[in-house]
């Protein structure tokens, strides 16, 4: 290689490096900035001006958001409630599912399949399935956030094409050994596709945790049914004045002599933090994983 | 025949064990199959709470279609939902097969990595967060990107990038792209690893450079990936995904920014008019199938063709 051309490379290098950074910096200054305002004194982000760096820091935004407003921890456990039930309850399924339509001998397997994959398809739109649910008696309850999404055709391909790499012979052996199919399932293919389960793990809680429109569809006559998303949506309306039952935005609370107020701003950029966390310290750990089950249900799906 | 039947259920008894493991797809059938019934309704003037079973409602025909496509909001719906389906499968696209080149060319695995990590997180998070941080970001009170702008001299007065219907599509579709580009790019970032380094080496030999490189092996290796991809996207043209705009549109922006899922939950929900409602579905479902079906025949094509 000429020397030119060295040096073209090491430009390359450097520009590209430059690029990515500029990327990075884009990606994640959105973040950074609802962290530095939501950790600056309340009244003081009135006046605006704060990019980087809280200019009057203090934690007390996320105090009186915890502490004092009834609203926000409980759609926050609402939330997680919800994360956790709708993954324990949607990944067993989706597993035993994908089993099912690995096992080429199953008499089933055809329509089964037809029946996963059309329903990726062919949706009853809206109204048909708003009126649905409400006479399964979906309103107003819990289960809107669990049963419904339980078995998404997405993820039993993914997870199917993951165990469809799984060598067969281990299932005709067990099979030999005279092992029930739910022991096979259980104790032979379960350890295995442990990839593939932390993968669709991570798929569901994350769309559980982000969901708010079921929330403002079926529950939002059900005030203790409301998720943090929902507030935070709220929030967004309220900003824009388009809205008339936003929360109480100022969460005014006198300790002592002191009267500290949380503007709109402050809960804005707080609530976004709030519910940006519980993601942050999920999706990096399992990266490995999604990239891997992403992959292949993109080929094979 | 009827051996065939006996047979057929013998061994459906035999594996009765998977049909028991078969189980969940109750739930399909509970969720997605059951409320099919509810296409019916486009041909009645359906109304709720008046203790009318399905069929003792009153039936009209195609009235309700007829209503919708006599409609300009229809149009307008339609025209919005096109055009920016088109501007983010061009916007997304380009960036996200660009970012997937540039994250290939880091020779330096802790940043190549680092990058990765920092790029997937807009993906992970709800559209109502990014929503809240988009509207920050582009204030026109404070927002950075107004600020950079001023700073720079290219503009004198604030720009509210968020409140002019005239760049709405473009907002979407810059959202996407600051949303999804970094995940999208998972997809070619494994194509490009199955490259053979053969190619590469004999590159070298030939002096090519690193951009000579990208353009003359990269590009063209992961080509078959690019067009299916490109393809497939074609079949989502209609589906802009609702909680996205929805999020993002304001009050100003309600002309450019109303598509037709938007137009269907407000026209359905908030006036009752579920009849309308479900027909309008029945016409998105209609198109949405149609296009995923040429796009895959068009894929089909393709590929007996050797086009990939």
């Amino acid at each position: 290689m000429t020397l030119s051309a060295k040096r073209a490379d090491a430009i390359f290098d450097v520009i590209n490096t430059v690029t990515l950074l500029f990327v990075c910096i884009c990606t994640l200054y959105p973040f950074m900035n609802a962290v530095a305002v939501s950790l600056n004194d309340s009244t003081d982000s009135i006046r605006g001006g704060i990019y980087l760096l809280p200019r009057a820091p203090t934690i007390k935004n996320y105090i009186y958001i915890l502490r004092d407003t009834p609203t926000i921890p409980h759609a926050s456990f609402v939330s997680a409630a919800r994360a956790l039930a709708g993954t324990a309850v949607s990944v067993p399924l989706t597993l035993m599912l994908a089993y099912v339509l690995t096992r080429r001998d199953f008499i089933l397997r055809g329509v089964i399949t037809k029946l996963v994959v059309v329903t990726m398809y062919v949706s009853g739109g809206l109204v048909p399935i708003f009126l649905s649910y409400r006479i399964l008696g979906l309103m107003n309850s819990f289960w809107v956030y669990v049963l419904p999404g339980a078995i998404s055709a997405f993820n039993v391909l993914v997870m199917r094409s993951y165990l469809a790499g799984i060598p067969y012979d281990l299932v005709e052996s067990a099979k030999l050994d005279g092992a029930s199919e739910y022991r096979i399932l259980f104790t032979v293919m379960l350890p295995l596709a442990m990839p593939v389960i932390a993968t669709i793990g991570l798929f569901v809680s994350v769309t559980q945790w982000n969901q708010w429109f079921d929330t403002m569809l079926y529950n939002s006559g059900a005030k203790n049914l409301s998720t943090l998303q929902y507030e935070l949506k709220k929030v967004l309306d309220s900003s824009q004045g388009m809205t008339s039952d936003a929360i109480a935005v100022e969460a005014a609370a006198s300790t002592g002599q002191e009267v500290y107020r949380v503007t709109s701003i402050s809960l804005r950029a707080a609530m976004t933090i709030i519910s940006t966390v519980p993601i942050v310290c999920v999706y990096p750990f399992l990266q490995k994983y999604f990239v891997k089950g992403l992959t292949l249900g993109a080929v094979k799906g | 025949m009827r051996t065939n039947a006996s047979k057929w259920l013998k061994t459906l008894y035999a594996q009765r064990q998977l049909v028991v493991l078969s189980l969940p797809v109750l739930f399909l059938l509970v969720f997605n199959y059951y409320p099919l019934w509810g296409w019916l309704i486009a041909f009645q003037d359906y109304k709720i709470g008046k203790n009318l079973t399905l069929f003792q409602q009153k039936w009209v025909g195609l009235d309700n279609f007829i209503s919708i496509f006599t409609d300009s909001r229809f149009y307008s719906a339609l025209v919005n939902t096109m055009g920016m389906g088109l501007l983010k499968i061009i916007f997304s696209y380009l960036f996200t097969l660009t970012l997937a080149v540039l994250i290939n060319e880091i020779r330096l695995l802790r940043f190549k990595k680092a990058v990765q990590t920092i790029s997937y997180l807009p993906h992970f998070v709800s559209w109502v967060v990014a929503a809240n941080l988009l509207f920050v970001v582009f204030s026109p009170d404070n927002g950075i990107i107004n600020l950079i702008l001023m700073r720079l001299g290219i503009i004198d007065q604030t720009i509210p990038f968020m409140g002019m219907p005239s760049i709405f599509w473009l907002v979407v579709a810059f959202s996407e792209v600051w949303k999804s580009s970094g995940y999208g790019a998972i997809i070619y970032l494994s194509a490009m690893t199955a490259i053979d380094p053969v190619l590469y080496e004999s590159a070298d030999i030939d002096g090519a450079g690193r951009v000579r490189k990208i353009f003359s092996v990269t590009l063209p290796s992961i080509m078959p990936t690019v067009k299916i991809l490109l393809v497939l996207t074609i079949g989502r043209l209609l589906s802009v995904g609702f909680e996205q705009v929805y999020l993002l549109r304001t009050a100003m922006t309600m002309s450019t920014g109303t598509t037709l899922e938007i137009y269907i939950y407000e026209f359905a929900l908030r006036y009752a008019q579920y009849s309308k409602g479900a027909a309008l579905s029945i016409f998105n479902s209609a198109i949405s199938l149609a296009l995923i079906f040429i796009s895959h025949m068009t894929l089909k094509y393709f590929d007996q063709e050797g086009v990939f």
